[in-house]
């Protein structure tokens, strides 16, 4: 008995951290991550386009050399 | 479709930021919302080490053919290699500044993963080096094989052998023993396949580069 007890002790201090550990709830609520996820995804975008437009220059100076 | 493989980066790239943000995460002290980073830092070091992997078999392929070409993939893969290593350096220092309470410790796994960094600095500096062609394919091809090998050992054995802070070495367990649960797993692998399909893409047009000044010169 004692030591279902103390379990189920253990158990419910797991439980109160579990519920006492911060996150970014708040921030999610608010739905203000979304903006974060909209700063970087511009940032990837631009980051992307930039890529592909040097893949695209490197391929016209390829078919310029083969010719 | 040639170019299939970079439109899949691109839509894992996508993917690993809006499921990397938006996507619940297990709920962990010290760690908090930082455990998102294992999307982005850990990738980092995974894309570094494949490449070096490919640099090695291109090296391993050029002592056997001679080929400039070989030799070629393998500067270039290194190359685009050590920008995720420095990526992977800075990101984790970052990390460990607001987890552990330093930007640097005296951990195996940093330290090892710091020489590696200078391991292949170096194969840069000795290809700089010497001029001749032939002889810097075949002298750096075995230096990189040997670099790998170090690799291994600084990165994956040394950290394992000792304590270290750094999650999955000496007896500190990795993220994939429990807190890797299955939402972070529909994260994490896209986006280990996402940042090494990026890097893959840039060695490939450093390797375009390199050719294209080979064609002009000869």
């Amino acid at each position: 008995m004692k030591i279902v007890l103390f379990l189920l002790s253990i158990l419910l201090a797991l439980q109160t951290q579990a519920q006492e550990i911060p996150m970014a709830d708040e921030m999610r609520a608010n739905g203000k991550i979304y903006v974060v996820v909209a700063v970087l995804g511009v940032i990837l975008l631009g980051l992307i386009i930039y890529l592909i437009s040097l893949d695209r220059k490197i391929k016209k100076l390829e078919e310029e050399t083969e010719k | 479709m040639r170019y299939w493989w970079k439109a899949l980066a691109v839509l894992l790239l996508f993917y690993t930021l809006i499921g990397g943000f938006l996507i619940e995460v297990p709920r962990q002290v010290i760690l908090y919302e930082s455990i998102r980073n294992l999307y982005f830092h850990v990738p980092m070091w995974f894309s570094m080490i494949f490449l070096f992997l490919l640099s090695t078999i291109y090296s391993i392929k050029n002592l056997s053919s001679g080929s400039l070409e070989d030799d070629r993939k393998a500067i270039e893969l290194v190359n685009v290699g050590i920008i995720f290593g420095v990526l992977g350096t800075i990101t984790g220092s970052i990390w460990a500044k607001f987890t552990w309470g330093a930007w640097w410790t005296n951990d195996v796994k940093l330290n090892g993963s710091a020489i590696t960094m200078l391991i292949y600095l170096a194969y840069l500096v000795l290809r700089g080096s010497l001029d001749d062609e032939q002889k810097r394919a075949r002298i750096s091809a075995v230096y990189n094989i040997f670099a790998f090998v170090l690799l291994i050992v600084f990165i994956g054995i040394l950290p394992r052998m000792t304590d270290s802070l750094h999650p999955g070495n000496g007896g500190n367990p990795g993220f994939n023993n429990y807190d890797l649960d299955n939402n972070m797993k529909l994260v994490f692998y896209p986006a280990v396949v996402a940042w090494i399909l990026l890097a893959l893409w840039m060695a490939n047009l450093r390797l375009r580069i390199s050719r294209l000044k080979e064609n002009l010169s000869s």
